[in-house]
């Protein structure tokens, strides 16, 4: 059986899909289901006091089947991030977090020197870490020393659909990184995740790609079968790349030579 | 007595506690963090924690997200 282990849990897919942008609901329950994700990503936002008619997003998640992995989407400081990082662990039923620490509201890039100092921090308060980054190798180095239960560059920007930018930093982080490696955000279509798992990605998260596809439901499941494509084909080993032909019929016993 | 409830002032009479407050808002208090003076609350300290004067609380939960 070919899992994913990060920290302690062991999951058999290796897709991880988000819970944001669905047009309803039911279409996020089948998506989900059409995914095969086992983890899915929530986040942490203030109860609205005075319109209390809107239901849970809990009502809609059996968290028997799926693991919650609660975010810190939104947050622009350390400070900010490891607040709400404790109150999802209170509100939800482990002790996982997405770390985001967002530094440019444009391009939703992290800040990489907060997001260290609150991995570093969160770890020492009993957290397991899921750091979400750029595709730098040596901020990803400095997240698996500061405690990072798994690496988390991104492909491109959140919800950009651009798919992967930087075969080679992924290359780089694959080749020295000794907790899961997981391309999150910029997935844009199934074959920019089957990408990311051919690169050797451990597993990729996407939210967007999925809820805002034209058919989110059928997009979860090109998703699903992409990134068990390019697990298997990462597994079997691929052939080098070549400038010139090879051919695959025999060059003797040709007909009237 | 005034306490600041997600970023905005509201009145509640005294004596109140953590749990009193969910109730009174008529929310499930298993389904929400909250945050007394930025310190998280346990949930079982809900009932035995007594909001006073100029507390500072934040009720969260899970919404959609990537």
């Amino acid at each position: 059986m070919d899992l994913l282990t990060i920290a302690d849990k062991s999951f058999s897919s290796r897709l991880i899909v988000g819970t944001g942008k669905y047009s309803s609901p039911a279409v996020m329950v089948q998506a989900h289901d059409a995914s095969g994700a086992e983890m899915i990503t929530v986040a942490v936002r203030r109860v609205n006091i005075s319109d209390r008619s809107k239901e849970s997003l809990l009502d809609y998640i059996d968290t028997s089947k799926y693991f919650l992995l609660p975010n810190t989407a939104g947050c622009y400081t350390a400070e900010e991030a490891m607040r709400t990082a404790r109150l999802g662990r209170e509100a939800g039923l482990s002790n996982w977090v997405k770390l985001e620490v967002i530094g440019d509201e444009k391009t939703l890039f992290p800040d990489n020197e907060q997001l260290v100092d609150a991995t570093r921090a969160l770890v020492r308060e009993g957290f397991v870490v899921l750091p979400y980054t750029t595709d730098d190798p040596v901020v990803c180095r400095k997240l698996e020393d500061a405690g990072a239960a798994a690496i988390m560059p991104l492909g491109a920007p959140i919800g950009s659909g651009l798919g992967i930018q930087n075969v080679n930093n992924l290359r780089i982080i694959r080749e020295f990184a000794r907790v899961p490696l997981i391309v999150d955000a910029g997935v844009g279509t199934a074959s920019d995740a089957a990408l990311a798992m051919e690169l050797g990605a451990d597993a990729v998260l996407m939210n967007t790609a999925i809820a805002g596809a034209q058919d989110p439901v059928a997009m979860a499941e090109a998703m699903k079968l992409a990134v068990r494509a390019g697990r298997l084909a990462f597994m079997a080993g691929r052939i080098p790349r070549k400038l010139y032909a090879n051919a695959s019929s025999p060059v003797e016993g040709l007909v009237g030579r | 007595m005034r306490i600041s409830l997600n970023g905005d002032p509201h009145e509640v009479e005294a004596p109140l506690t953590v749990a009193e407050l969910l109730a009174r808002l008529d929310i499930d208090a298993r389904r929400v963090a909250v945050e007394h003076n930025l310190v998280v609350l346990k949930r079982d300290a809900f009932d035995r924690t007594p909001l006073r004067e100029g507390d500072q609380i934040e009720i969260v939960n899970f919404v959609g997200g990537g």
